[in-house]
């Protein structure tokens, strides 16, 4: 089916874009940081820390990561971090990672907008999500 | 605000097959884009690249000599096939 039509699909993907995105909410929220990180990031295979929802992303780098995950057809969980500021700065300790969005693949930090974006165009980006 | 050979020789002190380019994004000499070829990225995905490179720029962003970075690490071979490295 041809896309060239398509006003959303914004980065040619040969496939139709799909929102593939939830936002999740934490269950207990009284476990130990480290415990709720692992416990989000065990939800889904593709995960991605965000500011906003994939609905409405409140930041453009967050907005551009899930076109991206949306133009892979990626099913994915995402956590707004604007609404735990305990998250917001434990998962930068955790990951060792200053700045959001930042995408985890089975609980392996991937990458932020800048590398996410260097890997959709060079192709790399679909052997990650499907590993 | 940073000497860029400083910045440059830091990074070639720990990789020291990498050619290292530069540019100041603000002109404050603060604010970089980091450009690093070097074959120690061998088979390592490219946020293990970056973080390589944070780590070992850590000192400078810590004082604040950096305030903020753009990498784009390559290796030698992807360096070649993007134009970059004859």
């Amino acid at each position: 089916m041809s896309n060239d039509n398509n006003p959303f699909n914004i980065l040619g993907s040969e496939k139709v874009p799909v929102a593939g995105g939830t936002a999740v909410n934490e269950k207990d929220t009284s476990l130990p940081l480290e415990e709720r990180i692992k416990g989000l990031l065990s939800s889904s295979d593709v995960f991605l820390f965000m500011k906003g929802t994939p609905d409405m992303p409140m930041c453009g780098f967050s907005a551009n990561v899930i076109s991206i995950l949306n133009a892979m057809n990626a099913k994915y969980q995402t956590f707004n971090i604007l609404e735990d500021m305990d998250i917001r700065q434990g998962l930068k300790e955790y990951s060792n990672w200053p700045t959001y969005p930042q995408l985890y693949v089975k609980g392996k930090l991937i990458g932020g907008n800048d590398i996410i974006m260097e890997m959709y165009e060079d192709g790399e980006l679909g052997a990650v999500l499907n590993s | 605000m940073v000497e860029f050979t400083t910045v440059e020789n830091l990074i070639k002190s720990h990789l020291d097959d990498a050619i290292v380019k530069i540019h100041d994004l603000t002109g404050t000499a603060d604010h970089l884009s980091i450009l690093i070829i070097s074959d120690a990225f061998q088979g390592k995905i490219l946020i293990d690249q970056h973080q390589m490179i944070m780590d070992i720029l850590k000192e400078k962003l810590g004082t604040n000599e950096i305030h903020a970075v753009q990498l784009k690490t390559l290796t030698k071979d992807k360096a070649r096939a993007k134009g970059l490295l004859s």
